[in-house]
Formats: structure tokens, C-alpha cells, sequence
């Protein structure tokens, strides 16, 4: 079948990172090809030790809230978002990294995880990987 | 080749899976063992979009696992 996945990661919530993390692998896993463009809070997730690091999406109630789901998470046996990335990695999912994003927020290279990032880019970068994918998405 | 995702839920069976697949040769025996219900569905559906063969699919343990054989 073949096709394409570029999702757009702009929240850095942890819920929504396990979204995008998740249907990335899905579509790697049905022998898509996929990319995660991290911009604005989603670059966040790629600071060092930054991935786990996202508040809850709703409720997260000063971190009451993300507590008590990464406990259900784990007895339901949820992978963490570390495996996950790893596993799109493996798979040869890609990682772009927007540039607009570092100089906002005055975020150095040195200070992001080079190791899982394929590409640095703007806007064109996204556009022209989305252009001929058959699924994109904005989280 | 098998591989043991019992215990395991999304999309960890469907990765390993896809990860046993690329390190497989052409014509080679995959066997996916499981438990998560929907892997179950999905593991054939993503053989059918790579265009591989699935050889069978087995309930086991009274129908709590599965297993799944398919030819890379």
C-alpha cells in the first residue's frame, strides 16, 4: 500500500505527544512512511529529559490529575513515551524540528535531542513533506 | 520467528510485529503471540495493507490469546 503520514505536534501535553507518538508507530507499523514535525509546545517534549514532562490535556490539576493517569496508564501496561519514540525511530519514522519555534523561544540545538531529530525546518519543509501524504494531522 | 506481546496493548503489538517483519527474509515464518483484543484485527489488516500473507489466525487459553501466523 505504501502512503504517507506527516502529523504536526503542537501541543506539548503529554496526552497529545501519546497521540501523536502512537499513530506515527500505527502508521509505520501498516508500512506507511511517517513524520512528526514537533513545533511551538510540542518542541518542548524534544528538550533533554523534556518527552514525560507534559501536563495533561484537561484536568491536569497541578499534576493531581497526570499522576493518577500515568498510575492507570501503567497497571493498563501503556508504553512510555521514551519506547514509543524509540520504536518510531526503529521503524524509520522522522522527526523535523521547527526553527521558527527555537528562535521564539530561545531554544539552542545543544539544548534538544539531536539524536532523535532527522531535520531542521520551517513551514516549506512541512508543506512539501504533506503534499503527497495521504494522512496529516494538527495535534 | 516469534515473537511474545502477551500483556502488551496498543500500539506496542502492532510495532513489534512490524519490527519482526523487517528483520524477517522474504518467505520466512512470523508468529505473533497476544493477548490485546483489537491487535487481533489489526495485525491482518496491517498485513493486508504491506501485502503479506496471513496463515492463520488462532485463538488459545479459551480465546484470551491469540495467535497469529504470517509468511514475510
Amino acid at each position: 500500500m505504501g502512503g504517507k503520514a506527516v502529523l504536526v505536534l503542537h501541543s506539548g501535553d503529554m496526552d497529545k505527544v501519546y497521540s501523536a507518538l502512537i499513530i506515527g508507530n500505527g502508521a509505520l507499523a501498516m508500512g506507511m512512511e511517517a513524520s512528526i514535525y514537533f513545533t511551538f509546545w510540542g518542541l518542548m517534549r524534544l528538550k533533554k529529559g523534556g518527552l514525560e514532562k507534559g501536563p495533561l490535556s484537561k484536568m491536569h490539576m497541578l499534576g493531581m490529575g497526570k499522576w493518577m493517569v500515568k498510575k492507570r496508564m501503567k497497571k493498563a501496561n501503556v508504553a512510555p513515551l521514551e519506547k514509543l519514540m524509540n520504536d518510531f525511530k526503529e521503524l524509520g519514522g522522522k522527526i523535523i524540528a521547527c526553527e521558527m519555534t527555537m528562535e521564539i523561544m530561545g531554544i539552542k540545538k545543544e539544548e534538544l535531542r539531536a539524536d532523535w531529530i532527522d531535520e531542521w525546518g520551517a513551514v516549506g519543509t512541512y508543506v512539501y513533506e504533506a503534499r503527497d501524504a495521504s494522512i496529516t494531522l494538527f495535534i | 520467528m516469534e515473537i511474545d506481546v502477551r500483556g502488551e496493548t496498543c500500539p506496542v503489538p502492532l510495532v513489534e510485529c512490524r519490527k519482526a517483519l523487517k528483520k524477517a527474509s522474504p518467505g520466512d515464518l512470523v508468529i505473533v503471540k497476544g493477548t490485546h483484543p483489537a491487535s487481533k484485527k489489526e495485525i491482518p489488516m496491517a498485513c493486508e495493507a504491506m501485502g503479506l500473507k496471513v496463515l492463520g489466525i488462532e485463538d488459545k487459553e479459551k480465546g484470551k490469546e491469540w495467535e497469529i501466523k504470517i509468511r514475510r
